[in-house]
């Protein structure tokens, strides 16, 4: 009943309020759309296996920028599933074979250029060694787009409700409404559920936008459900929502609520997987570990990309749970500055 | 004196080491519209909210109802105006009232049926469907004041109610927690305004997070010999008037 009425308001609030709407709901795809337009990625070091090549190939990779591994087939083609390599190369009488992961368009790119550059110091003259290419995932028309793609959606789907959800609950706190509403006989549990299901059901119109304009409009690739997309979307709100709404405890106006921007957004984006982690150093794999954002785009990326199912992104599902309700707890907690019981 | 309905024991609030409330001991009575005057920094507001159950002390107890604050079963009996109004700004006062008769529990027929009385007897029937946003000073303090009606509770806690508000409205007002009292509400209003505390039935004089003297406003006059609410308070403040 009480829940029931903090949801109708915080509803109530946002009808009468369509510039905040506009951005949790508009925002996302406007950003999406200008980064799919903008879209460009860096030189990028792949690292490849090689399976019986000739000396004299090998030797020509060793002046290239390329890791270079040296596995039989069935072993190269397990650690490539597991996404430790790039790509598999071995070489018949015809030519060169190449084998890639394909899920990052850059590393993609890249394998590709260096088998080039080798086949035409090998045989300069003629296109006889014509490379014959396979993906485990994707496919030659992916772009730099489809892959970070996913990624920005997370992010995106994050970010605005964390500002919204913060904002509005530090309102509620300036204005003395929070007080007022503890002087009513309504539970602090009660607050922050009802204050979950009322922006609950605005994140869940946002993730099914983000979804839609995303695939449809944008046309990104999508191997997965996309009912895994919208429920990895909504977690991630759910995070977002929780964390702003603790977080505000912790900013005196919305100014400072904004500073909260740099501090736990743009870490987050930087580590969530839009760069390649394993060119970062180890401290910052690690801290990426604490970072909910982490785990959505991981999600989202397995989805959309590789078109994983359930087993390959629960884990991902359960931490984006835990994460929320390990900081609904924690608000319930904090709010207990302002009434004991 | 009649039976007391907020037993307040040796209350003491401290906030960054600065005494807000110093061990302040009060019996205040049932049904009756009990004033707390003192300047604004004398602690009226943080004793409100003590009351409220709302704020934790740093010693001794309140008793509201005979049980122990705070209880969320009394917070239900309990209306409270704060003195800034804390109100939703994006909605009308309608959806205001409604939210917060929600949280008391009321619900259909009765919950429409309140909220109209209660706009009613702050006389903002007209701008019911305003939003707040666009209300006056005293627009908000009135709608405030219904909000802390709206559920019908038994103790009646006001913090600053009439500031704001036209003299010809404010004595509708006094004269409805009149007839609030006569039918059993208890009543606490903080003022800083002498000539309204003369209108309590009660009135304690806060001063520096004490009381320094709580009585009946004659009595308060006839004790220190004093004409005016104003004097006495001089003369308990320690200055001879």
């Amino acid at each position: 009943m009480r829940i029931r009425a903090l949801v109708l308001r915080i509803i109530k609030q946002f009808m009468n309020d369509k510039r905040t709407l506009a951005m949790i709901l508009i925002a996302p795809m406007f950003i999406l759309w200008l980064m799919s337009q903008v879209f460009h990625t860096d030189q990028y070091e792949p690292t490849i296996a090689l399976v019986d090549v000739p000396e004299q190939v090998s030797i020509l990779l060793k002046e290239e920028d390329v890791e270079l591994l040296y596995y039989t087939y069935s072993d190269a083609e397990v650690v490539l599933s597991k996404r430790e390599i790039d790509a598999i190369l071995t070489w018949t009488s015809i030519g060169p074979e190449i084998m890639l992961e394909g899920s990052d368009p850059s590393a993609n790119k890249s394998v590709l250029m260096i088998v080039q550059n080798i086949a035409n110091e090998i045989s300069p003259t003629s296109n006889s060694l014509q490379a014959s290419i396979t993906y485990l995932h994707g496919s030659e028309d992916m772009t730099a787009f489809d892959s970070f793609g996913p990624v920005l959606i997370g992010v995106f789907a994050f970010f605005f409700v964390f500002l919204t959800s913060g904002i509005s609950f530090l309102r509620e706190r300036t204005t003395g409404t929070l007080e007022r509403l503890l002087a009513t006989p309504v539970k602090r549990w009660e607050l922050v559920i009802g204050y979950v299901i009322g922006f609950g059901i605005f994140s869940v119109i946002q993730a099914a936008l983000i979804a839609w304009f995303s695939i449809q409009v944008l046309d990104m690739l999508m191997m997965g459900s996309i009912w895994f997309v919208l429920l990895v979307t909504l977690l991630l709100a759910l995070t977002a929502l929780t964390l702003g709404t603790l977080l505000s405890a912790f900013a005196n106006n919305e100014f400072q609520m904004v500073q909260f921007i740099p501090l736990v957004i743009v870490p987050q984006v930087f580590l969530c997987g839009l760069f390649n982690l394993e060119s970062m150093s180890e401290w910052l794999q690690w801290l990426s570990v604490l970072m909910p954002l982490s785990y959505g785009t991981d999600a989202l990326r397995e989805i959309m990309v590789r078109g994983s199912g359930w087993s390959e992104i629960a884990i991902d599902v359960y931490v984006l749970v835990g994460f929320s309700i390990t900081i609904m707890i924690t608000n319930i907690f904090v709010l207990k500055k302002y009434r004991k019981i | 004196m009649t039976e007391s309905c907020i037993q307040i024991e040796q209350l003491t609030k401290k906030f960054n080491k600065k005494t807000i409330l110093n061990e302040i001991t009060l019996d205040i009575p049932c049904a009756k519209i009990t004033g707390l005057l003192g300047p604004s920094g004398a602690g009226k507001t943080t004793l409100i909210k003590q009351i409220a159950g709302m704020d934790t002390s740093d010693q001794g107890h309140i008793y509201v109802l005979s049980k122990k604050m705070p209880s969320l079963d009394i917070i239900h009996r309990i209306g409270y105006m704060a003195q800034s109004d804390a109100l939703y700004n994006e909605l009308s006062a309608y959806d205001n009232l409604d939210f917060f008769a929600q949280l008391y529990g009321l619900k259909g027929k009765i919950k429409k049926q309140r909220i109209y009385e209660v706009i009613e007897l702050v006389d903002l029937t007209a701008d019911l469907r305003k939003k707040v946003s666009k209300y006056s000073g005293g627009m908000k303090r009135r709608l405030s004041l219904a909000i802390a009606l709206v559920h019908q509770p038994e103790i009646l806690l006001l913090d600053e109610p009439t500031v704001g508000i036209d003299p010809v409205l404010r004595q509708s007002i006094w004269s409805e927690l009149e007839i609030l009292s006569n039918q059993g509400t208890t009543i606490i209003v903080t003022t800083h305004v002498m000539d309204e505390a003369e209108k309590c039935h009660q009135l304690a004089m806060l001063r520096n997070g004490r009381i320094i003297a709580f009585d009946t406003p004659n009595k308060l006059l006839e004790n220190t010999e004093t004409k005016s609410i104003e004097e006495a308070f001089l003369y308990y403040g320690g200055v001879k008037a």
